[in-house]
């Protein structure tokens, strides 16, 4: 493994270029955030007026107030801040609950050992490619017989059961490089199967455990499809009410504040990839590439 | 001094079998119920779904037995047609653009730049956002009334037109565009772990033999990296299939129905049309689709693997 | 009293069988070496004995008790493992006390018996520190005193030296055969090299394809080897085999080798049966009992027998030089002192230990003399 492959040639046009080419893609790629933003601290006459793309002549900071709690989605007027609640009240349970499990899981399929584990971990592993398409209707039909329709639980749990397809096969293929050796010893001292993990195997998973949560985080509270299906109203996350928000103004657009209830929509995951992302693109390409 | 726990007579009435076998009821547990629900779910969902896909049923599922109706009348829908065509053209340029888009960007990083970790973070981040708000940020962009041709306009050059998302024939690229943002940092990520894994002694008996640093990449390095990129190409193409929220978010299909994609179809028929014979139907035909992928890739990674072996 | 007994022990995977009916009796005390090839089976039965793994049939009974069905940790036994196996999240004091951890030991008790091992290895600096921080004679060390903090009926060593260099490796074989007279325990050692399994065992099971070929002393495995297998794997260089015929009438058996004007006749072990004579037999002569001529072996006083060979090559070690030549039109490796000068392609005398000649079948590959 090497930590870099550049050529040491001679600083000339060459490595111009390459700066050249990748501040320009930098910029490109920041284009979309940065018009966001800024719209988001413009009114929306001054919007209308010019294009989606512009300075704010005046700073609209009221766009915010207006997006978290007061604009109108559906025939609700308090902005989107319960949305914002509903996605935090189903993203947090799933993440903690399908990471604990999977953890559990992945370890039992790679180090326990059972017999038909090979057979179980591909079923689970075909749940990752699985279309959401293929699972809607049952799901339907189960969230309706346990009574949890239209409920944030409801959620909870189809995100919980889905997400531990990622989370078992994330674990696992950690799990799998921790030496059998270990195992043994482990056992020839006496410890079960929940002390191997507690005292060995959870010490050793941190950096698998940043990727799982953020990979779970990420991904449940940019659900739409489910959210969209099976919530409605007020139960909805905050995917769902930004498609409805987008729908209900379409008659007066109000780009400043739907840019903010955007911004605002956004800005969880962002956080969670500043300040994680090193380590999920690390064990990401450590797990993908193998 | 032995400490063994041993010999310590049970005192319980209960057999010793049955003693150790409640001991480990925890442990079997916490094993099998996340991974029979894991597993069950994935299996249990396909057959029920694809039972459905059988039957008469309209806005409650029902018995009955209708044979492949319900296929061939989806397959005669224009919207299925149209869905269908657009996803071999999404398909095609969303995975082979982005993987280039992804490779360029991968092999630019590579360069021992300056600012690496922010560079890399720059084009990660559309990855962190969601495809709703991917679609909804790139639909005011590419909106000719709003984004960026008004803008264009504005200065001055008023003949300019950028009006893809209102032509019928081009607005699947603006779909396309937005796909390329949100996942080519992705696909970067997974391509610069496979440039930094190529063998160090590798690199270095070709700068002996005198490569430059163009024959060195399309001689040397990409080579060893063609597992990686068909990996790469296949999740792709699986996202590319599975696509909904982002076109939901960018054109809601439109213009009319000229950015329609199997996974909209599918719901479309399921939920607003209430006929879950017919939806189940289609989300089959996808789940085919998505196999026609996989399983060749699987078969093709499982011939590696038994040639890597036998070698 | 037998610390290790196997009866009939038979491990199969599949289609193949890597354990073909194993039988061993180790005596306590004793120090026995598995030795043998990779892929010859001395892991997956040390694996058996530990009971990490099961096997397919047969019986194995540890300091008197069947263990057969006693899962690892009720089988008062310990191991030491090729990759030490330490658990890299504990420090090296609490590598040593998890297993007494594990068993509820009072803390005390811990403390008493971490202390005594500490000072047996010499690793109380260690205590504190984190696998990682420390060095692979360091890992060696410790990896060996989470064993032996157990006091167990029985060690198992899996190739523990396999991972350290060279020199920490002669090292650690002395100062475990030295701990072993100390404590004076049973230990069950698996490794590939024969050398450790010379050095340090009291008694040697060689094994190959799943069964034990020989178990012996190590005297006895290297001058009377079982079979063809054990005379070329034990040894480095190992023994000569070659293929002669055997001759002469009555109590004096020849053994010829090679015909014509390279012909070599050497007198035949006495114990060869008399059904041999004039059949082939395959000869198994040591390097070191092909030597300069003026070499005197064992306790005789009078130059032994001599042959005339052409030397194809030398290969000088330093303490010895090792010497190809052609017996017979056989080639075959000798061992002369440092000091002698051999050209190649000259012809030279050599002076033959024939007292410890084997003689095997060449069919059954068997020690026949």
């Amino acid at each position: 493994m090497r930590e870099q492959s550049g050529f040491a040639g001679p600083p000339s046009v060459g490595r111009a270029v390459v700066y050249a080419v990748v501040i320009l893609l930098a910029a490109g790629y920041l284009v979309p955030m940065v018009v966001v933003v800024l719209n988001s601290l413009r009114t929306a006459e001054e919007i209308a007026q010019t294009s989606m793309i512009g300075w704010p002549k005046v700073w609209a900071f009221q766009n915010y107030t207006a997006a978290w709690s007061d604009f109108c989605i559906a025939q609700t007027c308090s902005g989107i801040r319960p949305y914002m609640l509903n996605s935090a009240l189903v993203t947090l349970p799933a993440t903690v609950f399908s990471t604990l499990l999977g953890a559990v899981a992945g370890y039992a399929i790679s180090l326990w050992r059972f017999r038909g584990d090979s057979w179980i971990f591909a079923l689970v592993t075909l749940g990752v490619f699985l279309p959401e398409q293929m699972r809607l209707i049952p799901w339907t039909i189960v969230l309706r017989d346990v009574g949890l329709t239209n409920t944030l639980s409801g959620l909870v749990m189809i995100h919980t059961i889905q997400g531990l397809s990622f989370t078992t096969l994330f674990c696992r293929n950690y799990y799998v490089a921790i030496p059998q050796d270990l195992m043994k010893a482990a056992r020839i001292d006496g410890a079960g199967f929940f002390r191997i993990f507690h005292r060995i195997v959870m010490p050793l998973s941190p950096p698998i455990l940043i990727v799982t949560v953020i990979w779970q985080f990420t991904h449940i509270w940019n659900e739409f499809l489910y959210g969209v299906t099976f919530t409605t109203g007020t139960q909805q996350p905050v995917t769902a009410a930004l498609i409805a928000l987008s729908a209900s103004v379409a008659d007066v657009p109000q780009y400043g504040v739907q840019s903010a209830a955007v911004v605002v929509a956004a800005v969880p995951t962002l956080l969670v990839y500043l300040f994680g992302g090193r380590y999920f693109v690390r064990g990401l390409t450590a797990g993908a590439v193998k | 001094m032995s400490v063994s726990t041993l010999g310590t007579p049970s005192a319980t009435r209960l057999s010793p079998a049955i003693l150790a076998g409640l001991k480990r009821l925890p442990e079997w547990l916490v094993i099998w119920v996340p991974l029979l629900l894991s597993a069950g779910h994935v299996v249990v969902f396909t057959a029920w779904t694809t039972w459905i896909s059988f039957t008469p049923s309209t806005l409650v599922p029902v018995d009955g037995w209708v044979g492949l109706r319900n296929y061939t009348s989806v397959l005669g829908t224009r919207n299925w047609k149209i869905a269908f065509d657009n996803l071999l053209l999404f398909g095609f340029g969303f995975v082979v653009l982005t993987a280039l888009v992804g490779l360029l960007l991968a092999i630019l990083i590579d360069q021992r730049i300056r600012g690496e970790n922010v560079l890399r973070s720059i084009f990660l981040y559309p990855m962190a956002v969601s495809f709703v708000v991917t679609g909804t940020v790139w639909s005011w962009l590419l909106n000719p009334g709003m984004g960026v041709q008004k803008l264009v306009n504005d200065m001055g050059w008023t003949s300019f037109r950028f009006d893809w998302l209102v032509d019928r024939d081009m607005a699947i690229w603006t779909i396309v565009i937005a796909g390329i943002w949100q996942s080519s940092g992705f696909a970067m990520a997974l391509f610069l772990a496979g440039l930094r894994s190529v063998e160090a002694d590798l690199i270095k008996a070709a700068q002996i033999d005198g490569a430059g640093p163009f024959r060195m990449y399309t001689r040397v390095i990409l080579p060893t990296l063609w597992p990686i990129v068909v990996a790469v190409m296949v999740i792709l193409l699986q996202f590319a299939i599975r696509t909904f929220d982002l076109v939901r978010a960018l054109t809601g299909g439109g213009p009319g129905i000229a950015t329609q994609l199997p996974a909209l179809v599918i719901y479309d028929f399921m939920f607003q049309r209430g006929h879950l014979g017919r939806g189940s139907a289609a989300a089959v035909m996808m789940l085919l689709t998505l196999l026609g992928v996989l399983l060749p890739y699987g078969a093709w990674k499982y011939y590696m693997r038994r040639r890597a072996a036998n070698a | 009293m037998s610390a290790l007994v196997i009866r009939d022990l038979r491990k199969r995977f599949g289609t193949t069988d890597v354990l073909k009916g194993i039988d061993l009796d180790i005596d306590s005390g004793d120090f026995t070496v598995l030795v043998g090839p990779s892929g010859c089976g001395k892991s997956t039965l040390l694996n058996i004995i530990a009971g990490l793994e099961t096997a397919t049939s047969g019986e194995i009974e540890i300091g008197g008790r069947v263990v057969t069905a006693v899962p690892p940790k009720d089988r008062d036994i310990a191991m030491v493992f090729q990759t030490y196996a330490l658990y890299p999240s504990m420090t090296v004091r609490q590598n040593i006390t998890f297993g007494m951890e594990c068993r509820n030991v009072p803390k005390a008790q811990q403390a008493e018996a971490l202390e005594r091992v500490a000072k047996l290895l010499q690793i109380e600096p260690l205590l504190a520190r984190k696998p990682a921080q420390l060095s692979g004679g360091q890992r060696q060390r410790v990896a060996m005193g989470r064993a032996l903090v157990r006091d167990p009926k029985l060690f198992l060593f899996d190739e523990p030296l396999s991972n350290l260099d060279a020199k920490l490796r002669v090292e650690m074989r002395m100062e475990i055969k030295q701990l072993h007279a100390r404590i004076g325990a049973s230990i069950v050692y698996v490794t590939h090299d024969q050398i450790e399994a010379m050095t340090m065992a009291t008694r040697i099971a060689v094994m190959n394809q799943g069964e034990v070929q020989q178990f012996a002393d190590p005297d006895t495995v290297y001058n009377r080897p079982a079979n063809l297998f054990v005379a070329r794997f034990m040894g480095a260089p190992p023994m000569n085999t070659i293929p002669a015929t055997l001759e002469g009438e009555g109590d004096r058996p020849v053994v010829v080798i090679g015909a014509g004007e390279h012909v070599v006749r050497l007198p035949a072990p006495p114990s060869i049966g008399r059904e041999w004579l004039g059949k082939s037999v395959i000869v198994g002569i040591r390097p070191e009992c092909i030597a300069e001529p003026t070499r005197l072996f064992g306790s005789s006083t009078a130059a032994g027998l001599t042959i005339t060979a052409p030397v194809e090559m030398t290969e000088p070690t330093g303490a010895e030089t090792i010497v190809v030549l052609r017996l017979g039109g056989q080639k075959v490796l000798g061992r002369v002192a440092p000091d002698i000068r051999l050209a190649n392609g000259a012809l030279a005398t050599f002076a033959v230990d024939t007292r410890k000649l084997c003689l095997f079948d060449p069919q059954t590959e068997r020690l026949i003399a």
